[in-house]
């Protein structure tokens, strides 16, 4: 059958008249965008993770991996993202392995929205597809409830706007490479700056049939400013009550015990963390 | 078919709120709330001779930017439509329109003071008069932190902290706004010197603690900067102008310095 299919029109009509109000979007703050260019995809996301007002990771990533040649940006639940992209990554490699091909945007773009949808919009996880197969390259956006669109250039979270306002302004067909880049990098900016629960700096991601290159802050606009005074408390300005000395000898009597390094400093695991170029110590 | 929509027969699974199932004859209640965030951190320090007021220049609402430069400090009293020559300062965070309405009848107040009695109001009295003043909106109130600050009758720096009710108190420091769990906590132990022990003396119970000392306007100042840099990092509503109010003896000095934009 052709057309609309109103047969909702007469409950929906009901269902507003009993108060039920209709259905609105959310979106946790964040920028994703990603555009088509002559020979690839690019997509780009900012680093601020919030949890409500409160900034709780300056420099997260956004730019998730699915397959060497599929990317993908999130935007929502952090956690839901996170999950998703890694459960549909985990799923398209043994389907890529059962098949014998490389694996396809479209695929990837069904299988999120068919767990998305699944979940009836309870995971809230908004997602920018991006990649290269053999049939081309590929653009996508996945909502939480399972909807999704094919466009040549999009945007999705709380900056989708500041974002397609640059877009809409900049954006032309047959880009170049370095201009796709400067687009997003441009459009995920406007976000930072004009989104709050946008902010730091810029990561992109482009993908060609060749090669997939992720330019991990590939800006940082928002380094720290250096602090005018020093915070160093002077050595005994913490009032200690009582201490206790336990040897290594005594311990040992319990675990054991492995010299490691020069035992003189400890040695552990060392943690990754994120700096940023000009920021001090 | 009218049962399902009987809140109870929904509580047991995810489902839209329903808003009170009305019949048609009664009236449908629509509501307005007069009030909205603003977003935004004031601080002010009191030393020896001087007190220094700040507050960032951001406007919020919502993940939206009003604006990057609205003032949250007032100067109160003195000359004319730019208070030329005051030395009381206000600072407002809150529901900015709120902030405006109270500076405006403030200053309006600490004018008509003068005209009346042919001299310049006492800080503590206009403290106790803004204090007046916001309790008499305790039933629809100013939705407003303020905090006052001017020169003394002894020439010490003086600084009051109220809540949007006018309960009041004269300090040495204190942080309001958004930022306020983030910045106070900071002025506690490096104005008040909380937390803080003679490192010379020998650990033990006996360790007293450090006492506070009156503290210079360049090392305030530095500590207003860096408290702001800081709630910058951490806090989105927090960003784009930091607007400082320097009140001596000789008057009101002003300052600004631009923020983070992110």
């Amino acid at each position: 059958m052709p057309g609309f299919d109103f047969s909702n029109h007469n409950r929906n009509i009901a269902l507003h008249a009993k108060g039920v109000p209709l259905p609105k979007a959310t979106s946790t703050g964040t920028t994703i965008v990603g555009a088509l260019y002559d020979g690839g995809v690019v997509i780009a996301a900012d680093t601020r993770a919030t949890s409500g007002p409160i900034v709780a990771d300056k420099n997260c990533e956004k730019l998730h991996y699915i397959s060497p040649q599929i990317w993908c940006a999130g935007a929502g639940t952090a956690a839901d993202t996170e999950f998703t992209t890694a459960i549909i990554s985990s799923n398209l490699e043994l389907h890529s392995l059962s098949t014998g091909r490389k694996p396809r945007v479209v695929t990837v773009m069904t299988m999120l929205k068919q767990h998305l949808f699944r979940y009836q919009g309870h995971i809230g996880a908004y997602l920018v597809v991006a990649g290269c197969d053999p049939t081309g390259a590929h653009l996508f956006t996945v909502h939480a409830h399972g909807s999704t669109d094919k466009l040549p250039y999009v945007t999705m979270g709380s900056g989708s706007l500041a974002a397609m306002s640059v877009f809409e302004t900049q954006w032309k067909p047959n880009l170049s490479r370095d201009d796709a880049v400067k687009l997003c990098a441009d459009a995920i900016e406007a976000g930072i700056w004009n989104d709050l629960g946008s902010g730091s700096n810029v990561d992109v991601c482009v993908i060609t049939p060749e090669k997939t290159t992720l330019l991990r802050n590939f800006k940082t606009p928002n380094t720290r400013e250096k602090k005018q005074r020093d915070y160093k408390f002077k050595r005994g300005t913490t009032a200690v009550l009582n201490e206790k000395v336990i040897t290594k000898e005594q311990i040992s009597k319990y675990v054991t015990v492995h010299d490691i390094g020069d035992g003189k400093a400890g040695v552990g695991e060392k943690m990754d963390v994120d700096t940023q170029p000009s920021a001090p110590s | 078919m009218a049962s399902l929509f009987n809140a109870q027969s929904m509580l047991d699974q995810p489902s839209y709120s329903f808003a009170q199932p009305t019949s048609h004859s009664e009236p449908r209640q629509h509501s307005f709330y007069p009030y909205t965030d603003n977003g935004g951190s004031t601080l002010g320090i009191s030393g020896q001779d001087f007190a220094i007021l700040a507050g960032d220049t951001r406007s919020t609402s919502g993940y939206n930017i009003n604006t990057r430069y609205a003032p949250k400090l007032f100067k109160i009293g003195g000359d004319g439509p730019n208070n030329t020559g005051s030395k009381i300062v206000l600072s407002v965070v809150g529901f900015a329109a709120d902030g405006r309405a109270l500076k405006e009848r403030l200053d309006t107040v600490v004018k008509m003071y003068k005209y009346q009695h042919g001299k310049d109001i006492s800080v503590g009295a206009c403290a106790q008069r803004l204090s007046h003043i916001l309790y008499s909106k305790r039933f629809f109130p100013y939705y407003v932190t303020a905090i006052l600050g001017g020169i003394d009758e002894e020439g010490k720096g003086a600084l009051y902290s109220y809540d949007p009710v006018g309960s009041y108190e004269r300090e040495q420091c204190r942080a309001a706004g958004a930022a306020s769990s983030l910045i106070m906590p900071f002025l506690d132990n490096q104005v008040n010197l909380k937390n803080q022990y003679d490192a010379s003396q020998p650990q033990g119970f006996g360790k007293e603690p450090l006492k506070p000392q009156p503290l210079s306007r360049p090392h305030v100042e530095s500590l207003v900067n860096d408290a702001f840099t800081s709630a910058v990092e951490r806090h989105i509503e927090v960003g784009d102008g930091l607007q400082m109010m320097i009140i001596t003896k000789d008057g009101i000095e002003e300052t600004y310095a631009p923020l983070k934009k992110d």
